[in-house]
């Protein structure tokens, strides 16, 4: 599977980033595992310490596995004066996880970002493609429900 | 071109080529700009800040490692802000190392404890703020501690520029930047291949060798153990340097001595087994030579190489000459020929080996090592390791008598101590190869196309009755890559090797540069070591392998002929396929003889 995606780019250094992007989309834990990273070293003739590196430089990439959806909650100073922490810590109760951690039903991973750049909206958190604004307490345990229901 | 220009450093008028950078520029005229993650035989990563200098016309200071001079720059080495700049710049470092330098390997080496102490740093200035994480110490060679680490790079630009084996990475960023191996998977699980440079080139006690200083003082001080001790020709010219005595000093006489006062019951010498390697693996030359075979012969001395071989050119396995190392030959040939000789339970022999190296200590443990029914060699202690005993034992080393060697396998030649230097085992080994060639001998036994510190270096020998002998010289493994990648290509594409016989050693210098020699091995001092070897080689009565009295008593009295089926299931050994993700054993390369 990995060879495959590796085979739609040409076998250049440069189309490393993009390759493990499309890995991490394409696995359901929204990962790269030590065998992706052996095939794209042996595609792009670039040894794996070093894709380890740029692995584990870029905060997108996650080199374990992780949740169906992953929540991202900004941490920049604009959302943490509006009450970011309070929206971390409700998160953390009703998914049972600590930061980094995926829930056990396996749903969820929860993350924290740098700005998202909707700062009129603090505080401010992804899911997957998708932004939520003005969070409150209550709006998080919505939110939640929601994507839990539609499972 | 380099053009010369004007720079002014604290006022000096200085005159230097415009591809200096301002350190480059300083050392030059003997003066110093304290630094930290720079060092001369490494490009400069410009991590740590501490070499930062004021230039006139620019706000902030530039770090001096990695900023070119230009025509009339002023340059100011000290003023109150540097001086600010750089303590502030150390205590960060301190506050997040483990700050236990009484019992650290480096003390007294470290240029962290140097520079702290050199600049007035306030320790309790920023509190200690270190996480401490486990320690590496998957490898049977080298031990890394994250928490001594300062995130230099040395390191890794050894580990990947220098050497190419890709074992050690930067990982994570920010405040969690850390070195580590591709997932956290240990030195074991890389690509490692045990050389040890970054132990040499790391400023601090972060990464140094597994050591095995008691086992062998427990092996010493057991009176039901007999303990013979082989040292490599390169620890010879590296042991003065601790004591005060000039670089490249010959110590043989008095490292006889040292080992004799620490009680070791059998003093001999690898430099011996260095002799019957050139027979072994000459004659495997030879033979080959004369079947006409195609593929080149490459030396197998070097662990480290071996296994940077297996992982990364194990197609060309069959082309590595099968004789073990002298370190090896030596380990089997103490439990049994000399067990024979002395009429010893080999059951009661310990074999201990001290080596410039690291890699031997996961030589020593390969499965395939144990053809005297045990495993041969049961111990290697690096240079360093060596040393601390010494001091362990209150050795005024510079002002011992000299003393020699225990008979029966420590004769040695010319031949046998310039193994330790690169180009040394190729020089010595056309030295009789001549011989067992032609019949005759060598006039000029010195072959100064294949020694120095070039990278890759060629020959061309006349030997009557064969024609033109190509050899090639490499040391460091990313000149061996070039080589071997010619090699490659040559057996791909006109099924011929632009060599007939190519001498590889891991480390850049050879093993006088080896990852287990006294810290401060710099290239100068390797060049240094390496001179001070051919320098005894030129003082010895016999300088060719063929013509040591002990290496004719052993063929005589054991092994029949160089290459017998005896030395074969002795002297020989097979090679191993490796992943070059884990460096595991994959599958086999070459069987072993029979």
């Amino acid at each position: 599977m990995y060879k495959e995606i590796c085979k739609k780019y040409a076998p250049t250094k440069d189309n490393l980033i993009q390759i493990l992007h499309e890995i991490q989309d394409s696995h359901p834990q929204h990962y790269i595992s030590p065998d992706a990273v052996d095939t794209v070293a042996e595609y792009l003739n670039v040894p794996a310490n070093h894709i380890y590196g740029v692995l584990t430089f870029y905060t997108m990439y996650s080199t374990s596995p992780r949740g169906k959806n992953i929540i991202r909650l900004c941490e920049s100073p604009p959302c943490y004066i509006k009450g970011s922490e309070n929206i971390l810590r409700k998160l953390k109760v009703i998914l049972g996880v600590e930061t980094g951690g995926t829930s056990k039903d396996g749903l969820f991973t929860l993350e924290l970002c740098a700005c998202l750049g909707v700062c009129g909206n603090a505080p401010v958190m992804m899911i997957n493609e998708d932004v939520y604004g003005d969070l409150t307490e209550e709006k998080v345990e919505e939110i939640i429900d929601k994507i839990r229901g539609m499972k | 071109m380099a053009k010369i220009v004007n720079v002014f450093i604290d006022g000096h008028h200085l005159e230097v080529p415009d591809t200096m950078t301002i350190i480059e520029a300083a050392d030059k005229h003997g003066i110093h700009i304290p630094r930290l993650c720079y060092h001369p035989d490494l490009p400069p990563t410009a991590n740590c800040g501490v070499c930062v200098v004021e230039v006139s016309g620019n706000p902030t200071p530039k770090r001096a490692c990695c900023t070119p001079v230009t025509e009339g720059m002023k340059i100011a080495t000290n003023s109150n802000k540097l001086r600010s700049y750089r303590k502030t710049l150390v205590e960060m470092i301190l506050s997040n190392h483990e700050v236990v330098c009484p019992t650290c390997v480096a003390n007294n080496k470290c240029e962290l404890q140097t520079l702290s102490n050199n600049l007035g740093v306030d320790p309790d200035h920023l509190p200690n703020i270190l996480a401490k994480q486990p320690v590496d110490n998957t490898s049977l060679s080298i031990i890394r501690d994250v928490n001594k680490c300062i995130a230099c790079g040395r390191c890794v630009t050894v580990c990947n520029d220098v050497q190419t084996v890709y074992a050690l990475t930067f990982s994570d960023r920010g405040i969690d930047a850390h070195i580590d191996t591709a997932f956290a998977n240990g030195m074991a699980n890389s690509p490692c291949v045990n050389c040890g440079q970054c132990t040499v080139y790391c400023p601090t006690g972060a990464l140094r060798e597994r050591s095995e200083v008691d086992a062998v003082w427990e092996a010493i001080l057991d009176p039901d153990k007999h303990v013979v001790v082989q040292e490599a020709p390169s620890i010879r010219v590296s042991l003065g340097e601790e004591f005060g005595m000039p670089l490249g000093s010959v110590t043989a006489k008095k490292m006889y001595a040292a080992l004799r006062k620490i009680g070791f019951d059998s003093i001999m010498d690898t430099n011996f087994t260095a002799d019957l390697t050139i027979m072994e693996e000459g004659t495997e030359c030879v033979t080959r030579l004369k079947a006409g075979e195609k593929r080149p012969l490459i030396t197998s001395c070097s662990p480290g190489w071996v296994k940077f071989m297996e992982t990364y050119y194990p197609d060309l396995a069959d082309c590595v000459s099968t004789a073990k190392s002298p370190m090896s030959m030596f380990g089997v040939l103490s439990k049994t020929y000399y067990a024979e000789e002395r009429g010893i339970d080999p059951a009661k022999i310990v074999s201990v080996a001290i080596m410039p190296c690291t890699a031997k200590k996961f030589e020593a443990r390969r499965p395939e090592m144990r053809d005297s029914g045990f495993q041969d060699t049961d111990f290697v202690l690096t240079t360093r390791e060596f040393l601390h005993m010494i001091k362990e034992a209150g050795i005024d080393f510079a002002n011992l008598a000299d003393e020699d060697a225990d008979e029966g396998m420590s004769f040695y030649t010319g031949a046998g101590t310039i193994f330790g230097a690169t180009g040394g085992v190729m020089e010595a080994a056309i030295r009789s190869a001549y011989t067992l060639v032609t019949g005759q001998e060598l006039d000029n036994v010195e072959i100064q196309a294949v020694r120095g510190l070039e990278g890759v270096k060629e020959a061309t020998v006349n030997v009557p009755g064969f024609g033109d002998l190509r050899v090639a010289v490499a040391h460091g493994l990313s000149n061996a890559r070039k080589v071997m990648d010619r090699v490659r290509e040559g057996l791909k594409t006109t099924g011929e090797s632009p060599w007939h016989f190519i001498e590889i050693m891991a480390c850049p210098g050879g093993c006088v540069g080896g990852g287990g020699q006294p810290y401060g091995n710099d290239i100068a001092s390797r060049a240094r070591r390496g001179l001070a070897l051919y320098e005894e080689d030129r003082s010895l009565p016999v300088r060719k392998s063929h013509h040591n009295p002990e290496v004719t008593r052993i063929y005589e009295r054991f092994l029949g002929a160089p290459n017998s089926p005896l030395a074969h299931k002795l002297l020989h050994t097979h090679y191993f396929k490796r992943s070059v993700y884990t460096g595991q054993v994959t599958e086999e390369a070459t069987h072993k003889h029979h």
